[in-house]
């Protein structure tokens, strides 16, 4: 079996023309992962661009309202355009720029990864074309402003569902066309062989700076930790650190959608009908029907609806290291509400999945207990399509 | 000896460059396949690639990304291809090589697969997002049942992935002409004629050149260093078009270019 495997799954199952490529890409990072100049040049961008270490933040107000465990926020919302997704942005393109390639590329469904690697690609004078479905760019028509702003050329997708998983296909197949000069900055922990260990080490600092700041908050204690997963980026930075501390519970939260019917959902680890297969480059959970072909999910989350998730996910899954669970479209759009009354905070829609199954775990935490749930993202992006979904129109 | 190692055999004999057709399978549909695969045997097709169609064909370009959805919207299967293979033994021993992608087969259970898929009639894989690193487990359970599993070169595998790929290849090498994925396009055939060259002192398994071809012309170009060429696009566009009469135009003017070499 190949290199980069999370037990059984992972792996390289791309096409022979993209392989020199991963072989030059895991040669690279190999190398600068290690490299000081490269880490201290990461760090400073991580500082001084996208406004690290973000802060852990105790949520008195949401603590009282359940009046369980204490509840902190990893407040990655606060980072610069908005997300988490700007760390593994900023990682890749540096390595980008250190392996010499002109042009960036990338996936996007939102448009949250594509606004940031516009942005990191403004940023460094570089290239860049970002890949969505024809039918995302229709939903998502301010992020597609935003990066044209940055200099990006949106390339609008037509085929298959034209959605994300047709856009990461279309990505792949134009690097395989332009592989000399050009970088692809997967967006989230998934792909081929070193893309998940890669874009997890790149978002790992959330789970590093959690330990550290967890000391000084909570006098070290921590008993839960909680993210919502789509591709699984933002929880792979939020447990990686914390893989082998058993008496960390970690959750990762899944977009249940509107039902559990084929389709209806975007749940690929928490769903009992799910199972392994090859999409993109890796083996992992899939949603799939009984012939092996893949199937276009639905969340109200568009940062949600992949029908994969990275390996490292599966690898947890099956190893019991993290439970999986669903959150259905109702109880995301209420844990909106509840954060934006309760703390001031407006939450994207993808973090208010992993906010609202506060309301499942909080009854069964003690006062002492310590809670941190990982905010990903800002919900700005999200204030209209929630206000439609309550009836009013803005 | 397998069918097609009995094909390559009797190409070499003959002097002749061997002519792979791809054909979807379920375009338009089950009978209109049997319908296109008759065609292409008459029009002078001496190997069979049947593309097994998948949701998300990473290595295809747009007409053969159309071809595999509206197949899939048709209804066919991975079960109702191997169906499509035994109705196919009964009037024709082409070589019939499946072509698709790993998800629809580890679904189906690869080993089972590989026994059904021989009984069926059919003669080895073509899998493009299985690379030599993947392919272990693969050729295992393929040899097993007497199965070719196709493996790929391009103009940018190193010396060193060439010749790890030759100690195993099998049935024959699938010389991907170009960086990028199938379509009909002007190609420059020099980098991956380089590359069959160095196959060449390494290995007896035959080179069979495709994407991008699709032309008498094109295929002439293709076949300088080649034992086959490999058209896919070109053909699978007009029976999409349904315009069968002239695919079996394409293929004979093909077939007849390739023969006056």
């Amino acid at each position: 079996m190949s290199k980069g495997r999370f037990g059984k799954y992972g792996g390289q199952y791309v096409p022979e023309i993209v392989m020199p490529v991963l072989k030059e890409l895991e040669a690279a990072y190999e190398q600068y992962q290690a490299d000081p100049d490269f880490l201290a040049e990461l760090r400073r961008y991580y500082v001084e661009y996208a406004g690290r270490p973000t802060l852990l933040y105790y949520a008195e107000n949401l603590t009282k309202y359940y009046g369980g465990a204490r509840i902190y926020l990893k407040r990655e919302d606060l980072l610069h355009t908005g997300a988490h997704k700007i760390n593994n942005a900023l990682g890749q393109v540096l390595l980008a720029k250190r392996m010499g390639k002109k042009r960036i590329i990338a996936e996007t469904g939102a448009g949250q990864h594509g606004v940031a690697t516009a942005t990191v690609a403004a940023l460094f004078g570089m290239e860049c074309k970002v890949f969505m479905g024809a039918v995302d760019i229709e939903r998502q028509k301010l992020n597609v402003f935003k990066m044209k702003l940055l200099g990006t050329e949106v390339v609008p997708v037509t085929t298959g569902t034209a959605t994300l998983k047709d856009a990461t296909s279309e990505a792949i197949r134009y690097w395989a066309a332009h592989i000399e000069d050009t970088h692809y900055i997967i967006g989230s922990a998934v792909g081929p062989h070193p893309y998940p260990t890669m874009v997890r080490d790149f978002r790992s600092i959330i789970g590093r700076e959690i330990r550290e700041q967890i000391k000084a908050e909570a006098g070290g204690r921590l008993d839960y930790l909680v993210a919502c997963v789509g591709g699984g980026s933002n929880a792979i930075g939020t447990f990686h650190e914390f893989a082998k501390d058993s008496d960390v519970k970690k959750i990762g939260v899944e977009a249940a959608g509107r039902g559990p019917g084929i389709g209806d959902n975007a749940q690929t680890l928490s769903n009992p009908a799910s199972r392994p297969g090859v999409l993109h480059g890796a083996y992992s959970y899939l949603a799939q029907d009984d012939d092996g072909q893949v199937i276009e999910v639905y969340s109200i989350s568009a940062g949600l609806d992949y029908p994969g998730v990275g390996p490292e996910h599966a690898m947890f899954h099956d190893q019991g290291i993290v439970e999986y669970v669903g959150i259905n479209d109702r109880e995301a759009q209420d844990a909106f509400q509840l954060l934006s009354r309760e703390e001031g905070i407006i939450p994207a829609v993808e973090s208010s999945h992993a906010l609202a199954y506060l309301g499942k775990l909080m009854p069964k935490t003690q006062k002492d207990e310590v809670v941190v749930v990982t905010l990903s993202g800002r919900g700005d992006k999200d204030v209209q399509q929630v206000a439609r979904a309550l009836g009013e129109e803005i | 000896m397998s069918r097609l190692q009995k094909k390559f055999d009797e190409l070499k004999t003959l002097n002749k460059t061997g002519l792979v057709i791809y054909l979807t399978a379920g375009l338009p549909d089950f009978e209109g396949t049997i319908r296109a695969f008759k065609l292409a045997e008459q029009a002078g097709a001496d190997i069979i690639e049947l593309g097994i169609p998948f949701s998300d064909p990473m290595a295809d370009g747009p007409i053969i990304q159309a071809a595999s959805y509206q197949a899939i919207k048709n209804g066919m299967t991975l079960p109702k291809v191997l169906g499509l293979v035994k109705e196919i033994r009964k009037f024709s021993q082409l070589p019939i090589m499946g072509m698709g992608y790993i998800n629809n087969m580890l679904n189906y259970g690869f080993e089972k697969l590989a026994v059904d898929a021989k009984a069926a009639g059919m003669d080895g894989f073509i899998i493009p997002d299985v690379p030599h690193e993947e392919s272990e487990e693969m050729r295992r359970v393929c040899s097993g049942q007497g199965l070719h599993l196709v493996e790929f070169v391009t103009p940018g595998t190193t010396d060193e992935r060439i010749k790890e790929t030759c100690t195993t290849a099998d049935g024959f090498i699938y010389c991907v002409s170009v960086n990028g994925v199938t379509g009909v396009r002007e190609i420059d055939y020099t980098p991956i004629n380089n590359v069959i060259a160095h196959v060449k002192k390494q290995t007896d398994t035959p080179c069979a050149v495709g994407f991008g071809i699709g032309s008498p012309a094109a295929a002439v170009k293709a076949a300088a260093k080649a034992d086959a060429v490999i058209v896919g696009s070109a053909v699978v566009k007009l029976i999409m078009e349904d315009r069968f009469e002239e695919a079996g135009e394409l293929i004979s003017a093909i077939r007849q270019a390739l023969d006056k070499r």
